[in-house]
């Protein structure tokens, strides 16, 4: 009999803040962070809006508590902040009291100081400082977190594009399941770059107003920028500790497209199958999903492919549905532990939150996601999904306990 | 005693040579890897254009995979959602990142290249792997140091222990620059086939990883 | 028209990676997507960059590349009218 997974605490740094807090005012209030581009010397820089996070690296390195001239990318820098609230909120002050592992996830790992670094040295091969590269592997940012807390027994990066933190909550998920693992840390990070401003525009699926998920005239994503870390706990590790957990992971499912290397099926189908793997796996029907926590990045093609699975899974019952994308861009590898902890959250303090910048349902689906906040829905079981390019397609489910 | 899953194929791609089952199928003739990976696409009669728009590291796994499958026909045996692909290295997808921060660099003759630039992920090999073969199941892609045999055969008994899938396509598929290297494997359940090659154990895999260099 | 097609047509194979297509095997009135070449949205991508780079036009909006990029005839004549400012 497998284990049950419990998640005990949450951290989180996004663009609509630096903590839980923060983020909760934000989506109470419906405070977008979308915004212009600040931070990075690019093209783009007034015709292109972002989400970024609103502190410089010096300052990430004061909350994080790292050496101001420690060669830290970033992207480890929202790891680190992000990975110690949620350690904090779990109340834990002995990492290795238990069986503890690090999942993490990203997709540009330290690029935001190896691109810097290359500008200068292609220019001159003598010029460029050595260190701003050593932090450029997808793992180092896993490595820099694990250091700072003291993690030994497990570690693991995965790269997947946009799922790439949902399958870490699913990794983490089954370590404890299988008893490898007594407490896992699981999460994502990533931070703006130029090389992902650049390249999501060679694909022209860059909104210039702010991305609109699920509206007829939504005209692509919005990049963001941040980190999200749960802990996820056995039964028997939170029962020695008396904690009381925020929520139990329900279920969980993969499962690829397998129909083109970056758009999605007309019809949904790798996200019909992930979906409806995580409600086989939580042992539920889709009507009895209260809310889904939609991948909706506002690109045509993905909302209507993910919109259409919706449909074909729920029929006449479609739940409550919203993308936070809205609030906090696309933050790709970390976008599925983000949206994880927002979905946390919603079944701790029963909210639902509003699909900012919504106006006008789309034709082809005739389905409108909740534009404005919820707080008095009873909420028992929430669905995340995050689909990434390569066809790579998660969703998890979140149970209240 | 819990029985072991079994490799029922196994193929590696290295610069001197492509193996299947521990037999040279190609040597290598210190090629670069565009001229070597025609030359296989060639010689094996792979016949699927897309490969050529594919980038190194999707271009490695997609013909070790290809290799690895050249008698079988999975989709017979299993249904697409029931077969998986996991894969690990430790540049990421580092050679196709270059090329597209390459594209980036001349501020006068600035053109980022759409199909480059969809490289700059590591899983979008097993997509292309997936698109081709019509495999609708779980994938991973796991970034480390080193090919850590432990990990992916621990991770790979759980997905299968816990029915997750029946049948798997796993292995080490790094791309950096000059060097490359590849090692793939089909794993399934014993009761699943006549012909095991060898368990799908820690010291085995390592050793036959070993043997390569 | 003749030598603009020609050389468009050897551009193509070259950036989009055709490797097992020749020139004289594109048909230059067949339509580029769904049938024909059976390019997809990220070769389309491809075909926009081709435009700019290597000839300075910029398609403006989703409906003009669709109308451009439909056949390599429709290309070349946009080339054209390009030239001529």
């Amino acid at each position: 009999m497998p284990d049950r997974v419990f998640v005990t605490g949450i951290g989180i740094i996004s663009s609509i803040g630096l903590n839980i807090e923060e983020s909760a005012s934000a989506l109470l209030e419906s405070r977008s962070g979308i915004g212009s581009i600040s931070m990075l010397e690019t093209r783009y820089k007034d015709e292109i809006p972002v989400a970024e996070v609103h502190a410089t690296s010096n300052i990430l390195k004061e909350i994080a508590e790292v050496n101001i001239w420690s060669a830290v990318s970033r992207t480890a820098l929202f790891g680190i902040i992000a990975a110690k609230q949620a350690l904090s909120d779990a109340n834990i002050n002995d990492i290795n009291e238990f069986r503890t592992g690090l999942i993490s996830a990203t997709t540009v790992g330290g690029m935001d100081r190896s691109e810097k670094f290359y500008r200068e040295y292609i220019k001159n091969s003598s010029s460029g400082r050595l260190r701003d590269i050593v932090t450029h592997d997808c793992a180092d940012s896993t490595e820099q977190i694990a250091d700072t807390l003291g993690i030994k027994d497990y570690i693991s990066t995965i790269s997947t594009a946009c799922s790439s933190s949902a399958n870490s909550i699913m990794f983490g998920s089954r370590l404890i399941e299988n008893g490898i693992l007594d407490r896992v840390l699981v999460g994502g990070v990533d931070s703006l770059t130029i090389f992902t401003i650049n390249g999501f525009n060679s694909l022209m699926i860059l909104d210039r107003t702010g991305c609109k998920p699920f509206d007829e005239t939504r005209n692509g994503l919005t990049l963001g920028e941040g980190a999200g870390f749960l802990v996820l706990e056995s039964e028997c590790a939170v029962r020695q500790s008396g904690k009381r957990p925020l929520c139990e992971i329900g279920g969980y499912g993969n499962g690829c497209d397998a129909y083109h290397q970056t758009a999605s099926s007309p019809e949904g189908d790798g996200a019909f199958r992930s979906m409806q793997k995580a409600i086989t796996k939580a042992n539920l029907t889709p009507g009895l999903i209260d809310y889904i926590n939609a991948h909706g990045t506002g690109t045509k093609n993905n909302d209507l492919s993910e919109g259409r699975a919706i449909k074909r899974l729920c029929g006449n019952e479609v739940p409550l549905f919203s993308s936070t994308k809205s609030f906090t861009g696309h933050t790709l590898g970390a976008a599925g532990a983000i949206e994880a902890v927002f979905c946390v959250m919603a079944l701790n303090h029963q909210w639902v939150y509003p699909n900012l910048n919504f106006t006008q349902e789309m034709t082809d689906l005739g389905l409108s996601p909740v534009t404005v906040f919820k707080s008095d829905i009873r909420l028992r079981y929430i669905m995340s999904n995050s689909f990434g390019f390569g066809g790579n397609n998660t969703s998890l489910i979140f149970s209240a306990c | 005693m819990k029985k072991s899953l079994i490799v029922s194929s196994f193929c590696s791609v290295t610069k001197k040579e492509v193996t299947l089952n521990n037999k040279v199928i190609y040597k290598g003739s210190g090629n670069d890897f565009s001229d070597l990976s025609n030359d296989i696409y060639t010689k094996f009669s792979i016949g699927y254009p897309k490969f050529h728009k594919m980038d190194n590291l999707s271009k490695l796994g997609f013909l070790s995979v290809e290799l690895l499958l050249s008698d079988k026909n999975l989709n017979l045996k299993y249904p697409g959602e029931e077969i998986g692909v996991i894969f690990m290295n430790s540049a990421s997808s580092l050679d196709s990142d270059r090329h597209h921060q390459d594209t980036l660099s001349n501020r006068e003759n600035y053109f980022p290249s759409p199909s480059i630039f969809v490289y700059t992920l590591p899983n979008v090999v097993i997509g292309e792997i997936c698109i081709r073969h019509k495999f609708y199941g779980e994938g991973n892609f796991f970034v480390a140091e080193k090919f850590n045999t432990d990990f992916l055969v621990s991770y790979i008994e759980e997905l299968f222990e816990c029915n997750a899938i029946q049948c798997c396509i796993a292995g080490w598929v790094e791309f950096d620059g000059d060097d490359f290297e590849s090692l793939v494997f089909l794993i399934e359940k014993p009761d699943k086939t006549d012909i095991g090659i060898v368990n799908f154990e820690t010291d085995i895999i390592r050793n036959i990883y070993e043997k390569l260099k | 028209m003749e030598q603009v097609i020609l050389k468009l047509k050897e551009e193509i194979i070259a950036a989009l990676n055709l490797s097992e297509m020749k020139p004289e095997q594109i048909d230059e009135n067949a339509p580029l997507f769904i049938d024909g070449l059976g390019l997809d949205s990220i070769d389309a991508l491809e075909l926009t960059v081709l435009l700019e780079k290597k000839y300075g036009l910029k398609i403006k909006t989703a409906e003009e590349g669709k109308k451009v990029l439909y056949s390599v005839k429709t290309m070349a004549a946009f080339i054209l009218s390009g030239k001529q400012g």
